[in-house]
């Protein structure tokens, strides 16, 4: 084995992924209609439309020695499940999600509000939330903590 | 900084059990995972190595060397193997995701020049995985 003072135990992360589909438009009320359909363009129909949206969180945490899980599965999907998925998930982000009647549903904003509701999962710390809009397109947030990604 | 990941993939079987517990509790905190026959995976280990490239090869190291240190690290102890029974640093653990990259970062630590390993990821599946980071750094994308 190693030695401990020359190669301390690292930090570990637990990374899961989950998938949502949801619909969304992007449309400022404090923008015109002509503003908005400059600056969104075809995302600013107004009838709205849809992704399949994948959601990867990580948390940090001791390592139950009883366990090996820095977080149970199954907790953590009941969690994410409860908070996350069954309110968005075959939804309209900004008719039945009540943080996007005031923001934009972006998906820089979806990535902040899911990352509000994780953090209050009690047995593990969230590091970072990344949320893929599409297979090109992914935006991440991990709090506002100095050394964090941007 | 530049950061060089090279990716290997391997095949194990594993089971959740902790002999310090009842079979009950077992088959409640594990579920399936704690089927007496095991179960395997197809792993997918993702290593980062940080460095500056070299002035004169243009490389952060030498990624055949670094295949070959994969090779014999982590494909020959762990490839086609059942983790609990044939890879004696997990024994007396529970084979996790979490604890098999914690396992692969001490085996690949030592291997490579001080301060160069950045991350060791190890997906378990498309959905789940694990991150290790030297000791107080947090994680980058």
């Amino acid at each position: 084995m190693t030695d401990e003072t020359l190669y301390p135990e690292p930090f570990v992360q637990l990374g899961r992924r989950y998938h949502f589909a949801a619909s969304h438009r992007l449309h400022s009320p404090q923008l015109s209609a002509a503003d908005n359909f400059r600056i969104y363009g075809k995302c600013n129909n107004p009838y709205g439309h849809g992704h399949n949206y994948t959601v990867e969180v990580r948390f940090s945490g001791a390592i139950d020695p009883a366990t090996g899980m820095i977080a149970n599965l199954a907790d953590l999907d009941a969690f994410v499940d409860e908070h996350v998925l069954s309110p968005f998930d075959h939804r309209s982000l900004q008719e039945e999600v009540p943080a996007f009647q005031e923001a934009v549903p972006t998906t820089e904003n979806l990535c902040v509000e899911i990352f509000k509701r994780l953090r209050l999962f009690p047995t593990a710390k969230l590091e970072a939330v990344r949320v893929e809009e599409t297979s090109n397109n992914s935006f991440e947030y991990a709090g506002n903590e100095q050394g964090m990604t941007p | 900084m530049v950061y060089v990941t090279r990716k290997i993939e391997f095949s194990a079987s594993h089971r959740y059990h902790n002999p310090a517990l009842s079979p009950e509790d077992n088959r409640r905190l594990f579920g399936k995972c704690n089927n007496p026959h095991g179960h395997g995976h197809n792993y997918t280990l993702e290593v980062t190595i940080a460095g500056e490239p070299d002035p004169v090869t243009g490389m952060v190291l030498d990624l055949k060397e670094l295949k070959q240190i994969l090779e014999r690290e982590i494909m020959e102890r762990m490839d086609h193997r059942f983790l609990n029974y044939e890879v004696a640093e997990l024994a007396g653990q529970i084979p996790t995701c979490e604890n098999v990259a914690r396992v692969i970062w001490n085996l690949l630590q030592p291997k490579i020049p001080q301060g160069g390993l950045y991350r060791v990821r190890l997906y378990e599946s498309a959905d789940l995985f694990a991150d290790c980071y030297g000791n107080g750094a947090r994680g980058r994308a």
